[in-house]
């Protein structure tokens, strides 16, 4: 069996939009500072909404069945891999995506994705984010933990 | 020249004319950035008798080199002109995404001259500048001028400043906006704008921000972002700075009732505690900022259900206990009709406050007030007031709108005794009786009235000086915080993280690191002294003397009785030796003009030195 996929996941109630998530990004992928060019991206909704969105891996990836070229492919893990040499950076994956989790690079002039930091043991932003409001989880133990907390929150009514 | 972009957009409004500029690195090694490139700016380019509201005044906006980096609460910027509050040195800094933005978009700073022939904003987008027609936004309030200018362009990520119509009406108190709750608030920044129709300035970078070190700077800020996350900002976390209302009214410096107490007899009902408890929405924080003190009040019921503000000590403070009020809907209404009508919630509070002392004793009659029964504690008269101020509607709002030293020129009859104002600018939210080092630094402040300048207050409440009495020591005090804030501002990084850093030398270990300059902790503090002579230099050529360094009359005059304080007051005998001292520490003369020795010391212009 394959392992379950792990997503980034953010608690809307925690995040500040602080954006370090996507400063640190820019650092550990690109070696500078430039957070247009984060894998993360926060999202403000005016007056006292925010999330830190990327890649969900989703099952059936929109962004792979958009790509006129074929330069996008699952990996393992459930991340995306963009193919530098066959990308043309049209940006139909981008649109595509329900999540704006994919974002083009104007100087290289190609589409980058989050890769979930494959070659550390958790994404750097969610290891760094100081509000603690990202977590580097599967879908199933979302589900879990939101299950726990609902019955903790009856017992305590209860007892 | 790292941490820098190297680069200023000049822009004259009445030609449309706009050049890049370098900036120069021996500029930036002398006056650091943030406040020091605003005091030098202005002490170039705007020559005595200038008239704060024509086209002469110079406005700028710079960052400094921090700015779009990852060192805690970095992204802010300042704006600077001559102030028509004032007379002297305006200025104010901001959080939010500006300047981090600005930083991105390939320039440190912006410095505007002229008029604009019609509404306009200026458009800047990755090292191109654009002066774009803002008739459409003309008259708008700040958070619709932002969502419409990002809806013009097509482009959420603008981050705007901006005036509301305050600024366009050109009131003293009005201020500029960005990100929705953050401000320019004080010195009546918003009033240059207007006078130079510009309405908004829209950036939009996308570019790299270069340190000298990024590798040393990301395990020193990792280091950093957890100290943020400790005791040294513990309550601005938890309850944001209204923190202190309970904790200044045990101290009895919390005023009421336009300052005449330090106490407030239903300060629980507007603590900190109670706003977290009942009407804050969401804790949110600024690009970089790992503290999030920004916290938003939702009005959930009452004539004003859903009404938004982020509520901070200083606005809920003035336009709360001061003015009577201790209802935080009513309170949570006056802000955020600040916020959008673009008005500083300080200046707002402490005119309010006047006007409703002036009325109680009768100098004010329903009448002026347009029939508002404006006694203090009545909250709905606060918010129309309010309003009417913002927008300079009817007798009370003529009367009130560039606030109460002016307001009390109008009016006479001995009513400047009670305009709690320094410099003309109105009085922060800390008692003057009760907490006497602060008030000599606030009064001594450069801006006016400003407890930005040297944290003079925090001696007061450590408890570490008698805060009842003053002598020569206390200048030695606030000559050391200046110097000291001078570089948190120039930097510019956020106050709240001054607990963090160890020692000066982690500050100028910050601008090794981003800037690559060999910078010791003494060559830092000299710097900050550089700076704060410079700024002072320019308030001497608007004719700053000792006659404006002193706080409002009531502070000598009237006894204050309250839960806490059995009948403090300021001697005023005290007061001038601790002025002296302070002059002394600074090396300045007796009217507070510095030496000629002095500022060749500091390499600044001695032309006006003595």
């Amino acid at each position: 069996m394959m392992e379950a996929k792990r997503i980034i996941v953010c608690d809307t109630d925690k995040c500040t939009g602080c954006e370090i998530c996507e400063y640190i990004c820019s650092i550990i992928k690109d070696k500078k500072i430039n957070w247009s060019k984060s894998r993360i991206r926060h999202i403000r909704i005016e007056p006292t909404f925010d999330i830190a969105l990327s890649c969900r891996k989703c099952e059936n990836p929109l962004c792979i069945k958009a790509c006129p070229r074929d330069a996008i492919s699952e990996q393992p893990d459930g991340s995306i891999k963009i193919d530098k040499d066959k990308c043309n950076g049209c940006g139909w994956c981008i649109e595509a995506c329900n999540f704006g989790a994919l974002k083009l690079d104007w100087d290289k002039k190609v589409v980058f994705a989050c890769d979930f930091c494959s070659d550390l043991d958790q994404p750097k932003c969610v290891e760094i984010c100081p509000f603690e409001a990202l977590e580097f989880t599967t879908l199933d133990q979302v589900g879990h933990e939101a299950g726990k907390k609902a019955f903790k929150r009856i017992i305590e009514e209860l007892s | 020249m790292k941490g820098y972009a190297g680069k200023f957009l000049r822009v004259n409004l009445s030609t449309g004319e706009m050049k890049t500029e370098s900036l120069s690195e021996e500029w930036a090694r002398k006056f650091l950035g943030g406040y020091g490139f605003v005091a030098s700016t202005l002490y170039n380019e705007i020559p005595e008798g200038t008239d704060p509201l024509s086209p002469e005044n110079v406005l700028c906006l710079w960052t400094g080199p921090v700015a779009g980096t990852i060192i805690p609460v970095s992204s802010k910027y300042i704006m600077g002109a001559l102030s028509p509050a004032t007379g002297f040195i305006g200025f104010g800094i901001a959080s939010g995404g500006v300047g981090s933005e600005l930083k991105a978009a390939g320039f440190d700073g912006i410095v505007i001259s002229g008029k604009a022939p019609s509404p306009s904003y200026l458009y800047i987008q990755n090292g191109h500048a654009e002066l774009r027609d803002a008739s459409n936004l003309w008259g708008k309030s700040t958070w619709d001028t932002e969502e419409m200018i990002r809806e013009e362009l097509s482009d959420d990520e603008i981050r705007v400043s901006s005036i509301g119509p305050a600024g366009e009406l050109l009131s003293c108190l009005a201020n500029v906006t960005n990100d929705r709750n953050r401000q320019v608030g004080r010195s009546g920044m918003g009033a240059v704008m207007g006078s130079k129709n510009l309405k908004a300035i829209a950036i939009r970078g996308t570019g790299d921000v270069e340190v000298a070190n990024l590798d040393e700077l990301l395990e020193f800020c990792k280091d950093l972002y957890k100290r943020c996350r400790g005791p040294a900002t513990e309550k601005y976390r938890v309850y944001g700075t209204p923190a202190n209302v309970l904790v200044h009214n045990r101290l009895g410096c919390l005023p009421s009732y336009n300052f005449q107490k330090g106490t407030f007899e239903q300060a629980e009902a507007v603590s900190g505690e109670t706003m977290l408890a009942t009407m804050v929405k969401k804790i949110v924080a600024c690009p970089a900022c790992p503290i999030a003190c920004d916290h938003i009040n939702v009005v959930k019921e009452g004539p004003w259900t859903g009404t938004v503000a982020s509520m901070d000590y200083e606005s809920l403070e003035l336009l709360g206990p001061n003015c009577g009020v201790a209802d935080l809907n009513a309170i949570t209404k006056a802000v955020e009709l600040c916020d959008k009508l673009g008005v500083d919630t300080i200046s707002a509070g402490v005119t309010i406050s006047w006007a409703m002392e002036a009325y109680e004793k009768g100098l004010l009659t329903k009448d002026d007030c347009d029939g508002l029964d404006l006694r203090f504690g009545n909250g709905e008269a606060l918010v129309e007031a309010v309003e009417r101020l913002c927008l300079r509607e009817g007798k009370l709002g003529q009367l009130i709108a560039d606030g109460c030293a002016r307001a009390a020129e109008k009016l006479g009859k001995d009513s400047y005794k009670f305009a709690m104002v320094n410099k003309k600018l109105e009085w922060g939210a800390y008692s003057l009786r009760s907490l006497q080092t602060a008030t000599l630094g606030f009064a001594t402040s450069v801006r006016g009235a400003c407890y930005l300048r040297s944290g003079s207050y925090q001696v007061d409440v450590k408890g570490t000086v008698d805060r009842y009495h003053l002598d020569k020591s206390r200048g030695k005090i606030v000559y050391d915080g200046e110097n000291l804030y001078a570089i948190i501002d120039s930097l510019i990084i956020c106050k709240f993280t001054r607990g963090i850093y160890k020692d000066n030398d982690e500050l100028a270990k910050v601008i090794r690191l981003v800037t690559g300059f060999d910078v010791s902790a003494k060559e830092m503090i000299k710097t900050g002294e550089r700076i704060h002579n410079q700024a002072k230099l320019f308030n001497v050529r608007f004719g700053a003397r000792r006659e404006h360094d002193y706080p409002p009359p009531r502070a000598f005059e009237e006894r204050m009785y309250d839960d806490v304080n059995d009948g403090a007051i300021i001697l005023k005998e005290e007061y001038d030796e601790a002025l002296s001292g302070y002059y002394k520490a600074r090396r300045w003369n007796k009217e507070g003009i510095p030496t000629k020795a002095l500022l060749e010391e500091l390499d600044l212009d001695t032309s006006l030195g003595v």
